[in-house]
């Protein structure tokens, strides 16, 4: 594949390495002097001096035959700017834009970009999967679908304790698909299923309802 | 007409002392406080500390009723990923945006973002004056 790499900053030299020990085609675009000469000295000729989201520079660089580019410069609307000019002026089918405000995630979506990674979520996902008290883990992403799978713990002060499934707010888009009591055989839940203590839920939501969905299950 | 303006430059503060003389609702926006020492002393709207690509700081600047969001800071990326959030996210209904790379600037009046190059409309400018 033919993979341009927007920024070649610490997190674009180490992903062109990957990449090349992969025996992809590389090039990465870079504003600095100093970083180009670096990277073409340990790498070959693979580095190009000039700005990724102007247009002029990724025509030099053959963006239109490019099959994915990759934004990683330490600036979210930089790398927002490069996706949009690679996706909508030369088609390139894949982008990847790396974002520091978890945030951008939803907007850059809407905007075009085709997947963002976030180092604050990475950590977080890993902090949830650690930490046991945390009430809500990721467990899946379904990206295309815009869906996710998660666990709730249900904590021995929630509101929800020894109600039944239907009456409980849940936000719209979420759906309880598991419910494994502490003690018990893991069942699927109908509307008249009573949520306990300690149970662990097992639900399909969405990004955006996903804070709704902790609420309605944990909140006291 | 409320009229959000990001960017507390000269143009921005130039522009917020307009339209507030002309009697709109006007809430600027920059990341620096110094900024607003450009803003006349007889401007009667709003001066808000905050980055205008931060959604939270968008709707502390009143967003959600805007009629105008002007991008002005002095980077073409920070605006146009600002006007895109106004106008997608928000729905703003006239979103306009700075934007100094010419090419930048046709791809995105393409998509929608209401923008000028002062660098094509100077450049064009100065050639006229030249010729005349």
């Amino acid at each position: 594949m033919y993979i341009i790499i927007v920024g070649g900053g610490r997190v674009g030299y180490y992903l062109a390495r990957a990449l090349l020990d992969e025996e992809h085609e590389v090039l990465i675009i870079e504003k600095k002097a100093s970083f180009c000469e670096i990277i073409n000295e340990e790498m070959g000729s693979v580095c190009v001096r000039g700005d990724g989201c102007e247009a002029t520079t990724l025509a030099d660089v053959g963006t239109g035959r490019a099959d994915m580019l990759v934004a990683v410069t330490g600036d979210d609307e930089d790398n927002l700017v490069a996706c949009q000019v690679a996706k909508y002026k030369f088609n390139v089918s894949r982008t990847i834009a790396r974002i520091r405000n978890p945030q951008n995630e939803v907007i850059f979506k809407k905007l075009g970009v085709d997947v963002t990674v976030s180092a604050t979520d990475i950590i977080l996902e890993a902090i949830e999967k650690e930490v046991p008290t945390h009430p809500l883990t990721h467990l899946l992403t379904l990206s295309d679908k815009g869906l996710e799978i998660v666990e709730v713990r249900i904590p021995p002060d929630s509101a929800a304790i020894g109600k039944l499934v239907k009456e409980i707010p849940l936000p719209k888009g979420s759906k309880l698909a598991l419910v494994i009591p502490r003690d018990r055989k893991p069942r699927i839940p109908t509307p008249s299923t009573v949520i306990r203590e300690g149970d662990h839920v097992i639900a399909l939501t969405t990004p955006e309802s996903e804070a709704e969905l902790r609420v309605a299950l944990t909140s006291t | 007409m409320k009229v959000i303006i990001m960017g507390c430059g000269r143009v921005g503060a130039q522009l917020a002392g307009l339209l507030d003389a002309d009697g709109h609702d006007v809430t600027i926006l920059d990341t620096d406080a110094y900024s607003f020492r450009r803003l006349a002393p007889t401007f009667g709207g709003t001066a808000l500390l905050g980055n205008g690509i931060d959604e939270a700081a968008l709707k502390r600047a009143g967003i959600e009723e805007a009629d105008v969001f002007v991008a002005l800071t002095q980077g073409d990326n920070r605006n146009v990923m600002a006007a895109q959030i106004a106008k997608h996210i928000f729905n703003v209904p006239r979103v306009i945006s700075r934007i100094y790379d010419p090419l930048r600037q046709e791809l995105y009046d393409t998509l929608g973002i209401e923008a000028f190059s002062p660098t094509t409309i100077f450049a064009q400018l100065v050639k006229e004056k030249i010729e005349s």
